[in-house]
């Protein structure tokens, strides 16, 4: 035993510091190999975090912008402007008896919401690659938050669209209204799952960052954001809707402009493909996770 | 001591080396081969048959290997080792940033790491909207953050510019945010990397007050550090890193000091052969610096009994200026212990000729404390004005106390606080009782 003379060691005794009440937590650090089940408390756990990251995004997306939110708007307004002239008046394209531009504006909305979501949460752990080096919180927290920051434009762009629809004198019932939250969910589901697997691949191959833009395109006129998917007959409607985004636009048009019967066998083949996309993503994404800050 | 706060075992880290590194990313092509030819690489093994193991082999990197330690609640473990050996890949590790390939590490307690000061800082976010981001971010609750913000902001001393965007920040000021910030988070075990490398000196004091106060409350502190003087004043265990394994674990002073006399072989004497490189200007400039011993001979380590000798050598280039060498040292903490300059006679006042000079400085021995000090050599003249050369760090000695009895420590062989050791004449004296 060494024998000590400073003041420090007179004082001895137990350290004065608050207690700790918990009993204190234990992590265990260790190789993982294979597919690991996915750790739901500990997103739960960092809560906190994922609301700042939410937070974060958004304060700083219209930072030092002239026009700040109405970009929000912007963007698919003008699209619509653009469709309804040319497909809408020119072209002709059948609209299930819609006026096109709600028809097509009806439609953008949720688009906006997913593709910039998409777009955003691919790029999210190479664009965080300084907090990923430097801290540990679940890396599957930066794809989401990025997801989730896009709900106030889309709660802007969706006015807009109620704003229409009473211009065009539809009036959606409020039964179908309730469905527009699931809607929204599913289109959520399928950009975190397409998400997930893009953001943990571009950590590795850069390429992702030249398919994303190329994705959404081809994405874009896979929807029937332009045409109604009427044009296809079943069983190929169906299938078509593999494609989850096609069961969230054409859900948003039944529910907001009450055009005809729900579109249940569509929204369920879309509910089931951005199931599948997101839990292999999740699963895809908790595989690699551990390497990110090997590799970013 | 059963009560263990950390448990490491076995740990081990191996980075690819060639492609990974070299390139950034795996070629797609590669992976799918990978992939494709795993299930038989593995079937072949069992066989006994041996594919491509060298190639294997030599294109990963052990940055960790067989790494096993325990600490025990309420210990400040130092950690040091020279760059590239493997301190910051555990620290990585034990931080959950990555994950090690064999081994096993147990933390018993909420965890906190500061790789880095102001980890999740926005530019475009306010003083305020940052302190939550970064608090959450290591590990603050929010309602924790509400608790704590004034005292972080005091901390700080922003309070005027909270409201303002940290882009518009000194670096001062950003710093000092940041560390706020991170001095107030409460973990049961805290892990920490060279973050008292930044700011100026006052927040470096700061920063040192703050890990004494984080020590006298029991927390356990894993510390990563380049600066021996921080280890040693602040930790009470050290581990030596060296090539992906631990070389020492011991007693902080003595650890550092073993690693410091290690290094100290390079380092007792430093020469510049070539004019070229040498610190100076085109009056004077240094060639050579050294410690010694009374008999001349150049020492890393000095007994506290004896004298110790500074040797600088430096040539003159233009005759007629009055030089003053100096030196400035440094203990363990950083402090500067004393600066010393030639106020002898010789060459007070008088102009030098040209030619290649070399003064000694001679400290007393019984004078400094045990322990290292770092000598900044300098040579300026007074008027005008000129400071020649300044080389910092220069050179490096340990002074060394063996408990025999004739030092001023006497026979105790515990701690002995103090940058100075005289070893005074006492006297004492002894009369009668007052009686009554």
């Amino acid at each position: 035993m060494t024998r000590q003379l400073n003041e420090r060691a007179a004082i001895g005794g137990p350290p004065s510091g608050p207690a700790f009440p918990d009993p204190p937590a234990i992590t265990i650090i260790q190789p993982e190999h294979g597919w690991v089940p996915l750790r739901l408390r500990e997103f739960w756990e960092f809560r906190d975090v994922l609301y700042f990251l939410v937070w974060k995004d958004i304060k700083v997306r219209y930072r030092q912008t002239l026009i700040g939110a109405a970009w929000a708007i912007i963007q698919p307004l003008t699209t619509m402007v653009v469709f309804a002239f040319f497909f809408g008046h020119l072209v002709k394209v059948p609209s299930d008896g819609l006026p096109y531009p709600l028809f097509a504006f009806a439609a953008l909305v949720p688009w906006t919401f997913f593709a910039r979501g998409l777009t955003l949460s691919s790029d999210s752990l190479v664009a965080n690659g300084h907090l990923i080096t430097k801290i540990y919180f679940p890396r599957l927290l930066l794809p989401f938050a990025r997801i989730l920051s896009g709900l106030p434009d889309l709660a802007l762009s969706f006015f807009v669209l109620l704003g229409m629809t009473y211009w065009f004198h539809i009036f959606p019932g409020l039964i179908s209204l309730l469905w527009l939250p699931a809607l929204v969910l599913l289109a959520m589901a399928t950009a975190l799952g397409v998400g997930l697997w893009l953001s943990a691949l571009n950590v590795q191959y850069r390429d992702v960052q030249h398919v994303v833009p190329f994705l959404t395109q081809l994405w874009f006129f896979a929807t029937p954001i332009a045409y109604p998917s009427s044009l296809l007959h079943e069983p190929w409607r169906t299938v078509y809707a593999l494609n989850p985004m096609v069961g969230v636009v054409e859900g948003f048009r039944w529910a907001l402009l009450a055009n005809g019967n729900p579109p249940g066998l569509v929204l369920a083949a879309s509910a089931l493909a951005a199931v599948i996309v997101l839990v292999t993503g999740a699963f895809f994404f908790q595989r690699v996770e551990g390497s990110f800050a090997d590799v970013v | 001591m059963a009560d263990i706060a950390v448990k490491v075992e076995n740990l081990g880290k191996r980075y690819r080396i060639g492609t990974a590194r070299t390139t950034g990313s795996l070629m797609l092509r590669e992976v799918v081969t990978n992939a494709l030819s795993r299930p038989f690489r593995r079937f072949s093994h069992i066989n006994g048959a041996h594919v491509k193991g060298s190639e294997i082999s030599s294109s990963y990197i052990w940055a960790l290997q067989n790494v096993s330690f325990e600490v025990p609640r309420g210990q400040i473990l130092g950690i040091i080792g020279p760059n590239g050996a493997g301190k910051s890949t555990l620290l990585k590790i034990l931080s959950r940033i990555t994950r090690p390939t064999e081994g096993r590490v147990e933390l018993h307690g909420r965890v906190a790491s500061l790789l880095e000061v102001g980890t999740g800082f926005h530019p475009e976010l306010t003083g305020r909207e940052n302190i939550y981001l970064s608090g959450s971010l290591f590990g603050m609750r929010k309602t924790e953050i509400d608790r704590k913000l004034d005292e972080i902001v005091a901390f700080a001393e922003i309070e005027k510019f909270i409201e303002t965007p940290v882009k518009h920040y000194s670096s001062g000021m950003y710093v000092r945010l940041a560390f706020a910030v991170a001095a107030h988070l409460e973990p049961e075990i805290l892990i920490l990397d060279e973050v008292l490398a930044v700011g100026d000196v006052t927040f470096q004091r700061k920063c040192l007050n703050k890990m004494e106060d984080v020590k006298q409350r029991g927390r356990t502190v894993l510390f990563v550090s380049h600066s021996m003087p921080a280890v040693t004043r602040l930790c009470d265990r050290a581990l030596l890193i060296e090539d992906g394994a631990i070389q020492q674990d011991g007693r902080a002073a003595t650890v550092t000091s073993a690693y410091l006399l290690s290094k100290l072989n390079t380092t007792a004497e430093r020469t510049w052969p070539d004019p070229a490189n040498a610190p100076g200007n085109d009056i004077a400039r240094l060639h050579r610096v050294r410690v010694c011993v009374e008999d001349g001979v150049t020492a890393a380590s000095v007994d506290i009994r004896e004298p110790i000798g500074i040797e600088m050598v430096y040539d003159v280039l233009k005759p007629g200026h009055v030089l003053l060498p100096f030196y400035r040292f440094f203990n363990e903490a950083g402090l500067c212990v004393f600066i010393a300059q030639d106020a002898g006679t010789e060459w007070r006042g008088r102009p030098r000729p040209l030619g290649r000079f070399t003064s000694v400085a001679w400290i007393p021995g019984n004078l400094l404390a045990e322990g290292t000090l770092l000598v900044s050599a300098g040579l300026y003249t007074l008027d005008p004005f000129t400071v020649h050369f300044i080389e910092k760090d220069t050179v490096a000695f340990h002074v060394i106390e063996s408990a025999d009895g004739s030092s001023a420590r006497g026979e105790w062989d515990g701690n002995w606080e103090g940058v100075f050791r005289p070893l005074l004449k006492w006297t004492t004296q002894v009369c009668p009782l007052p009686s009554g």
